[in-house]
């Protein structure tokens, strides 16, 4: 990730000031994605997909885009200029969310409804391992040196760690009820887990998967049982991960060294996933309920707009454009 | 398009090859469960439309039995459930004596008075008992017996979430019709109690006591019985046998909405819902049973599930363990009811959000906004701590 922002800013400096991007919104309940642009946060196309589009994510090199299409059964590999379906790849079951190996070679898929996690070579498109894991897998990650996969279940409660070079579990961790979401710090140091009903996102030290810290939530006047943490992402200076928390409608900033909340967004409801602009600094968050995006600013930590994508808005990814 | 692009065999090759790493786990504890029903007759009516599945509860006890042991092969945990089906006269305590002999961990299908009964028995004393059956409103206050707890929720839990959605609505005058058998005529009183804890005012009352054919005659029938009922918003029905409340509704004198045991209806769990991760569970369930799930599975899956989680948190089969454990802070279940779910640790029944819903929708979540309460707002449905006359949970 941070090597990516690297290149990104070189490339910027090469290219003149801004960075240009697009936000991609998966739009769960009218099977279509919302494309935004990230300069003037205006709706410029809405793409039709598979049926219950969820986890979204670009290949390394943004020229094609995975979808998976939980109701289809099936991961669509799109064409990002055109719109146009190049493919589609062998998912397994509902796929829900997936990862991408650092190489852009593997998609780590979670089918929520088989206890699966399907691993599928992207270049000869075919399944190279089902692994079994726990009920209803969902989150999903892959270390930056592309040797550790997780998958989280989340009626087991679990993080599963997967050796990616001979596709097997080699460990199991608890984390508190139903896991949604799963990442690796850019180091590969940590791995955090979000824990929706537990409320909680827990920390791991990677190299032997001890628990290091939990990150506890409150927010005054809100009811603890609905302050349900889901999808995260870091800043890419590492210092600050933003936690969206669900049906709290807030999403929280974490100091990542002390795992204090430092502060608490109020956003669109039912916050699920977020996505950084391609400066990183303005953050997407889309609110299911609303049918809503929050941009959030980041260095000030302030809601600036939200803007109205399709229904049930779920997975985000950033997508840079050449700036003009 | 389904996975045609995926040959099945080519999938489960791929399998084979990885195996998991919980085929090597040593089993390091045994959790045994029982579910034990005692058969009933079903009392007669009118409509055989809805037929009563063979498998109510059992089929949702099978789901959360696979769900706990796929996370016990990661832990070591082997899971184990039962299933004895009491004919109707059959020797329910010995059945009851004889499971508690291998199992300490006892789901019951049964009715108020007999779950006392088998709570009481010598053998019951340390075991967990599970009513997942009775909404009886006793159980819950001073016929409550520490041995015993709730995933099935109490008539007033139902009621209650019905009432404030009723509130919501400002449809506050209301009629109510009753049937004869006596779960009709408790769960009227449930009714009669939340109206008047939120407010809302049942201006008369009817006995149903017809014995024609009502498949023929509702169209005449009905709308002379409610013509002299006075104006009301809604009309509450009491008809837990699901006998005559279906020709009710669009057959009144006035044109207003139903609901109870009919057309708006508190429930456990029903069909309909499906935000929350629900579709989830409502997808295994059909997956495993090939029919809908219902409130009494729920109730069933959640009590084998709760035992899951406690044994994962806990490390252990000991009752006792389990007990504390679930009754304590610590304890939550995910019950895809968008909220953890928890146990009143005053009468031990699962404290968890009611959906009031039609039979297309979910019409609303209780507890609704801007019904507060101290400590939590789940507790704005059913008996809470002051008003239950529970002891035997050192209350």
């Amino acid at each position: 990730m941070r090597s990516l922002f690297v290149t990104l800013l070189l490339t910027s400096a090469l290219c003149g000031p801004a960075l240009a991007g697009e936000i991609w919104v998966t739009n769960e309940k009218d099977d279509t994605i919302s494309v935004i642009d990230a300069d003037t946060l205006e709706v410029t196309r809405t793409i039709p997909t598979g049926e219950r589009p969820r986890g979204i994510i670009f290949s390394r090199d943004y020229s094609v885009v995975y979808i998976c299409a939980s109701d289809s059964d099936t991961v669509q590999v799109m064409n990002p200029d055109t719109g146009e379906i190049l493919h589609e790849l062998p998912s397994g079951e509902d796929p829900e969310q997936f990862a991408l190996s650092p190489d852009g070679r593997h998609l780590y898929i979670a089918n929520e409804d088989d206890a699966v996690t399907t691993v599928v070579d992207v270049q000869s498109r075919s399944v190279v391992a089902q692994i079994n894991v726990g009920t209803e897998p969902e989150g999903m990650a892959v270390s930056p040196d592309g040797k550790v996969a997780i998958t989280t279940s989340e009626t087991t409660s679990m993080a599963h760690w997967i050796d990616t070079e001979t596709q097997t579990l080699f460990a199991n961790t608890l984390v508190d009820s139903r896991p949604r979401h799963a990442e690796f710090t850019a180091d590969g140091v940590q791995m955090w887990v979000s824990s929706e009903i537990g409320g909680t996102v827990t920390v791991f030290n990677s190299a032997d998967q001890t628990e290091v810290g939990k990150v506890r939530f409150a927010i005054t006047g809100v009811n603890p049982d609905l302050i349900q943490p889901v999808g995260f992402k870091f800043t890419p200076d590492g210092k600050t991960a933003f936690v969206a928390l669900g049906p709290s409608n807030h999403v929280a900033a974490v100091n990542t060294e002390t795992l204090e909340v430092e502060g608490y967004i109020l956003v669109g409801r039912r916050v699920w996933h977020l996505a950084f602009s391609p400066d990183s600094r303005q953050l997407f968050t889309t609110n299911g309920v609303s049918g809503d995006v929050t941009v959030i600013d980041v260095a000030s930590r302030t809601p600036v707009k939200s803007i109205k994508v399709g229904r049930f808005p779920w997975g985000a990814a950033m997508r840079p454009t050449k700036s003009n | 398009m389904k996975l045609s692009t995926l040959p099945r065999a080519a999938l489960l090759a791929a399998t084979a090859l990885a195996l998991p790493v919980m085929a090597q786990t040593p089993v390091q504890i045994d959790v045994k469960m029982t579910y034990l029903r005692q058969e009933a007759v079903l009392p007669p009516t009118l409509s055989n439309l809805d037929p009563i599945p063979e498998d109510l509860g059992i089929a949702g006890a099978e789901v959360a039995f696979k769900d706990n042991k796929t996370t016990g092969a990661f832990l070591g945990h082997a899971y184990a459930l039962d299933v004895v089906s009491v004919e109707v006269g059959g020797d329910l305590i010995a059945a009851a004596e004889a499971a508690l002999q291998s199992a300490r961990l006892i789901l019951i299908e049964a009715g108020a008075a007999d779950l006392q009964r088998l709570a009481d028995l010598p053998a019951a004393k340390g075991a967990i008992l599970f009513n997942v059956a009775s909404g009886d409103a006793g159980l819950r206050d001073a016929g409550c017996r520490a041995n015993l707890l709730h995933t099935m929720p109490e008539d007033a839990m139902r009621t209650d979430a019905l009432m404030q959605v009723l509130q919501a609505r400002r449809w506050t005058d209301l009629a109510l019709i009753t049937g004869a058998k006596p779960d009709d005529r408790a769960y009227a009183a449930a009714l009669r109690r939340s109206a008047a804890k939120f407010g809302l005012k049942i201006k008369a009352e009817k006995a149903w006591t017809f014995d024609t054919d009502l498949r023929r005659a509702a169209p005449a029938e009905v709308p002379l019985f409610t013509q002299d009922l006075p104006d009301h918003h809604a009309l509450l029905i009491a008809d837990e046998a699901d006998d005559f409340g279906r020709y009710i509704e669009h057959n009144t004198w006035l044109p207003r909405p139903i609901a109870g045991s009919e057309g708006l209806e508190g429930q456990g769990w029903a069909p309909v819902v499906e935000q929350w991760g629900a579709v989830q569970l409502q997808q295994r369930f059909e997956k495993s049973a090939k029919r809908d799930m219902t409130s009494r599975d729920y109730a069933a899956w959640a009590a084998i599930r709760a035992v899951g989680e406690a044994v994962t948190r806990t490390n252990s089969a000991d009752p006792a363990t389990l007990r504390a454990y679930m009754l304590s802070d610590a304890f939550t279940l995910d019950g895809f009811k968008g909220r953890p779910l928890t146990f009143r640790h005053w009468n031990g029944q699962l404290r968890q959000p009611i959906p009031v819903v039609n039979a297309r929708a979910l019409v609303q979540l209780a507890p609704l906004d801007g019904f507060l309460h101290q400590r939590n707002e789940l507790d704005t449905l059913g008996l809470d701590a002051p008003e239950s006359g529970c002891t035997a949970f050192g209350g």
